[in-house]
């Protein structure tokens, strides 16, 4: 399907990565935002409040970041493409209801502009340091999907391809921005709405006695109503059968929970994103994304001035993991290289993917600034001996 | 050259990010360049010194914040005391004459304008940072006259592209006048000639 045009503001513009979020939001398709302010993210909101009225979407500030993240999952089953937007601080108090989005399957988007954590940490500077949160954050066992841009013209189309990815596997998706890209002004050209690609939500066409809303018939992913349809159904956050309903049992629990997990593993050759460059004959590869992949980009370049091969993986789905790319470059790469800005996230997911056939470095950097592209060049250089 | 770092600095409510949005747009929009613009944040943002940098570059930016500036915009005198270190020492200075009495290092081309005045005398005292930006555009030749033109009408409130495009004007005539005095054409970016006539004029 293609995008709606009120909410697709076609051409070349200036626009700082939140903004540019914002806008990718409502080309979407997004018509129902519910947030509590806080720096980086807020201008992703100012945004979309300003220009909501005009596509006819509703934007709610909400008393805080746990009845946000409820909204969305509520705005969800009306069929309304929703979303959220947050920093570090507001993604722990979100994570609660995540997993009430996870288990209720509520198509859905967390925006999260990292800055320097924990805690209140760093409100205006960079971080990238709630990658594994946005992986293990809410309690329990689910998978889910997360994406990085590394400019605002990907903070743009990342967040549409945000929208299509959680609609299609019926999951929360995080959309991991750092404060750098949020707060960088680059130019972004928007489509015509003509040539942006929208998945809409997949509604069931069964009549309402025939309906279930967790019925899969064999395949991962069950079917959506909209609340108000005339369907009668029930959907909780307790473990529930194909009915919706609550069943406190074991067996009930290996049946939900094990598809809930599985929805995302079976599928995700088809999510896992990345680009992969020069990786051919490689002695180092360098492992990196977000804001850190452009500033690394310059450590690479010194390195290869100095005669070391150096490839690059740029994760653009940081969840899932590509884990088989990595396995199968570890058996032919002396080491990985995985500059991020915290003290060791992914890094430790490329270690356990390379399972002791290559070394996985770290080149860590606590927040408030990006890296030294220096740091990455010696990194590499090491890594290369 | 293929990367010009620049820092834009005032007080909060000067303009100052407007004008670095404003450069940032004739550079990556109306013109082939890269630029990528970072604004301050934080307590400092409106009534003391705020500042905006750009990386402009003929390829990709890579790294989005400046090291040491080559063009320095500087609107308060505050804003001078806290960035003018960091200008490189060959850098260009360019500053309101009124507001800011620098310290100039030996050899620094640099330029000044009565910026607010010019202002005022057109009628509207916030539209100094447009006749700010019409010198700069004169004084660097980094992008031409008609990409910072379109690129200021297209990022001034509606109904004000008239009286921003005065001053802008106004702003490049004072360069014209006060350093150029026509013998130079706009296109050959002439910091280099101009610090030698400046150091005559001198």
């Amino acid at each position: 399907m293609k995008a709606d045009p009120a909410g697709v503001l076609t051409g070349a513009h200036y626009l700082d990565g939140d903004f540019a979020c914002g806008e990718g939001a409502m080309a979407a398709g997004c018509r129902f935002v519910a947030g509590y302010p806080i720096t980086p993210s807020t201008e992703v909101v100012e945004r979309i409040s300003r220009r909501f009225p005009m596509m006819g979407g509703i934007f709610i500030q909400m008393e805080d970041e746990l009845a946000s993240m409820a909204a969305v999952v509520g705005a969800s089953w009306t069929g309304t493409k929703s979303m959220t937007v947050t920093s570090g601080p507001g993604f722990s108090l979100m994570m609660e209801n995540i997993g009430l989005g996870a288990m209720m399957e509520a198509p859905c988007v967390v925006v999260n502009v990292q800055r320097g954590g924990p805690s209140t940490g760093l409100p205006t500077m960079v971080g990238q340091a709630d990658i594994m949160q946005a992986r293990w954050g809410s309690h329990g066992d689910y998978e889910l999907i997360a994406l990085s841009p590394q400019s605002p013209q990907e903070a743009f189309d990342l967040t549409i391809d945000a929208f299509n990815l959680s609609e299609i596997y019926r999951v929360p998706v995080m959309f991991m921005m750092d404060e750098c890209v949020g707060h960088m002004t680059e130019k972004v050209v928007i489509p015509p709405a003509e040539e942006i690609e929208v998945v809409p939500r997949k509604l069931s066409k069964l009549k309402p006695e025939e309906y279930w809303p967790y019925s899969v018939n064999g395949g991962d992913i069950p079917e959506m109503v909209r609340a108000g349809d005339g369907y009668r159904f029930h959907t909780t956050g307790l473990t529930h059968d194909h009915r919706g309903y609550p069943d406190m049992s074991a067996e009930c629990q290996e049946l939900c929970v094990r598809r809930l997990v599985e929805k995302i593993k079976h599928n995700a050759d088809k999510i896992v994103r990345f680009e992969e460059e020069e990786t051919d004959g490689a002695d180092v590869v360098v492992v990196t994304y977000g804001i850190t992949a452009r500033v690394a980009r310059m450590g690479i370049e010194m390195a290869r001035k100095k005669g070391v091969k150096v490839g690059v993986i740029r994760l653009i789905v940081i969840w899932p993991f590509p884990e088989k790319r990595i396995r199968e470059l570890a058996g032919m790469v002396k080491a990985f290289v995985v500059p991020e800005i915290n003290y060791g996230q992914i890094v430790l997911e490329v270690e356990r993917c390379a399972a002791g056939k290559a070394a996985a470095v770290p080149v860590s950097h606590g927040g408030g600034g990006v890296h030294d592209p220096n740091d990455v060049c010696q990194a590499i250089l090491g890594a290369a001996k | 050259m293929s990367r010009t770092e620049i820092r834009i600095t005032g007080f909060g409510g000067q303009g100052v990010v407007l004008s670095g949005y404003i450069i940032g747009r004739a550079c990556s929009i109306n013109s082939n360049k890269h630029a990528t613009m970072i604004q301050s944040f934080g307590p400092e943002a409106r009534g003391s010194a705020c500042s905006a940098t750009l990386a402009v570059s003929e390829t990709e930016v890579l790294y989005p914040y400046i090291a040491r500036p080559d063009i320095f915009i500087v609107m308060s005198a505050e804003g001078y005391d806290k960035f003018g270190d960091e200008l490189k020492d060959d850098g260009t200075l360019i500053y309101e004459k009124d507001l800011v009495h620098p310290t100039l290092k030996e050899g620094q081309p640099s330029f000044g304008i009565p910026s607010t005045r010019i202002a005022e005398n057109l009628g509207r005292t916030i539209i100094q940072n447009i006749v700010m930006l019409g010198f700069f555009t004169g004084v660097t030749g980094l992008i031409t006259r008609e990409a910072m033109r379109d690129a200021v009408k297209a990022s001034v409130p509606a109904g004000t592209e008239e009286l921003n495009l005065k001053a802008f004007d106004a702003g490049y005539a004072y360069y014209e006048e006060e350093y150029s005095r026509g013998k130079q054409s706009e296109e050959k970016g002439a910091v280099a000639a101009e610090t030698a006539e400046k150091s005559q004029s001198e």
